[in-house]
Order: C-alpha cells, then structure tokens, then sequence
C-alpha cells in the first residue's frame, strides 16, 4: 500500500493528511512536492490536502490546478487510482477539470471554521461504504471559498448518477443543493470541503473522518 | 504591448461580494444602485505579435474560470 500526499505552496494540512493516512495504513505516504512531474511508482492512493495553495491567488485552487505534478495525478486517475482532495484539494481538483462545479467565496462572505453536520449522500463509493445510507456525521470544515456552484444540468446528472457524496445538513457556506462532496464520473475522485483528516483521532474528539481512510484504503488493501 | 484582461462573473452566477458591495454603497447613503456585480481586471504586457488565439488560450487556461466566468480581450 503506498500512498502519497501533494504538497503545494501554501498546503497547511498536509502533515495533517500524512498522519490519517499512516494511520489507516500503518506506514508512512510519500510527500510529493508539486514540481515532481512524477508520482513515485506504484502509487495507490493519492492525498490533496487543504490549505492555501498559491496564496489562494487568482482563484482558490488555481495555480495548484496547473503544476507539474498535476499531469501526473490526472494519469493516475485516468487509470483509476483513487484521489482525495479536501478543501483547497478539492478546490485544486475543480480548476484542474477532475471534478464538475467550481468553489466560490461562502455565501455569508465569513471564513467557516467549525464542526459541522453532513449526510452521507452516497454510502456505495470507494471512500464511503464505511458509512450507512443517509447516516449524520460530524466533520470540521475550514474555509472562506466552499460554495459549490455548478449550473443546473450538471447538478441534475450529479444527483441522477449519485456523484453527491456528502451533503451539509445545516446552512455552512451557500453551496447549490448542500453539496459538501462530489465523485467524479468513475467514482474513484472524490472532492470535499470537510476535513476528514480533522476528525480521526480519539484526541479529536470524534472520528467519523476516519471511516472514510478505513473504507478507502481498506478496499485497496483487500 | 499592453494586453487588457476584464474576467466577470457569468450572468446568474451569485455573486456575494457584488452584494455585499452594493449593501455598503447603499450603507453609505447612495441611493440608485441597482446591482453591483465584482470582477477581475487583468494587465498583461505581451510580445508584438502575441495572436488572439495565444490570448484566448491564456484566459481559458488560466485566468479565467470558464465554469462561473466570462472574459473579455481588449487591445487599448
């Protein structure tokens, strides 16, 4: 099992990620410097992490979007290795055009920073089949631009096709139909403002992130 | 040669920052504000030469955001 998490100027929860995925794992992933234009071989699992990429300049995620090492994890994901981008990951995947939708400044203009309460949209993906159908969990966020917006055809083929992974069950941040996360296509990307990685040790205070790493790499090791 | 960039939100995109914009204008007793809508204005300094298609290549790749943006090219 070898995962790997890329670090881009400006990613703050990448030592955070290391630490969930060593932790479901029992070793310790790779960190990949954005310049690499290369994963290490045989990667089967790759991490982007949140924080502020580029100084969120531009637009969140989007000079991350077009870094060397992006060409690689567009590969990567074309062959079907799973992808996790939380926050700014996830923001990063919307501009590089694996993910549908793109994330705008929160509805209410405030940075959102707190434990908020999702539902599990879709329990049959690679990263939520830990988790019952419709299930309430509890996952912190962080973030001033996690509005989702996508127009309203691609809303319908994401809910038509079950791509909404996770949606907020109380107001958070404006985003169209409360999409906290979204799959891509082949399910195997996933996208997601929440910080799983925030909420997998006892010292945490809950762990229902870390049923998500279970699923994800427990598939992936049997 | 100075290159001209304007990048704005699509029409029906929400725009929060355009709100609140329009709120503090209205706060600071400007009456007749019908919308305010927040943009993006981008100056390049590019070759002699550089063609449209370059240009147009440079803001769908980069700096703007086809999914919730339109751009315009202006050439002063």
């Amino acid at each position: 099992m070898k995962t790997a998490v890329i670090v881009f100027p400006g990613s703050n929860c990448d030592r955070d990620m290391a630490v969930a995925l060593a932790a479901a794992t029992g070793k310790a992933p790779a960190m990949v410097w954005h310049r690499n234009s290369e994963l290490p071989p045989q990667t089967d699992f790759i991490a982007l992490p949140g924080g502020f990429s580029y100084g969120d300049y531009l637009r969140s995620g989007a000079m991350a979007a077009r870094s060397p090492v992006m060409d690689a994890v567009r590969a990567a994901a074309a062959r079907g290795v799973p992808v996790l981008g939380v926050c700014n990951g996830f923001q990063v995947l919307t501009e590089a055009g694996l993910l549908p939708g793109a994330l705008m400044r929160n509805a209410g203009l405030n940075f959102v920073c707190r434990t908020v309460g999702l539902t599990v949209a879709n329990n049959q993906s690679l990263f939520t089949s830990s988790y019952a159908a419709g299930e309430a969990i509890r996952i912190p966020v962080a973030h001033h631009d996690g509005n989702y917006f996508a127009d309203a055809a691609t809303l319908d083929r994401l809910e038509g096709e079950g791509r909404v992974a996770f949606r907020y069950s109380e107001a958070v941040n404006g985003s169209a139909r409360d999409i906290a996360g979204v799959l891509n296509d082949a399910g195997n990307v996933l996208g997601m403002m929440p910080h799983p990685e925030r909420a997998c040790d006892p010292a945490h205070g809950n762990q229902d992130g870390a049923r998500l790493f279970a699923a994800a790499l427990g598939a992936l090791v049997g | 040669m100075k290159i001209h960039v304007y990048v704005t939100l699509k029409p029906g995109v929400l725009d929060p920052q355009g709100r609140a914009i329009h709120h503090a204008l209205e706060g600071l007793g400007f009456a007749g504000v019908n919308d305010v809508r927040a943009g993006r204005f981008i100056e390049l300094d590019v070759a002699d030469g550089t063609t449209d298609v370059a240009l147009d290549a440079m803001c769908a790749k980069l700096l703007a955001n086809t999914v919730i943006e339109n751009y315009r090219i202006v050439r002063p």
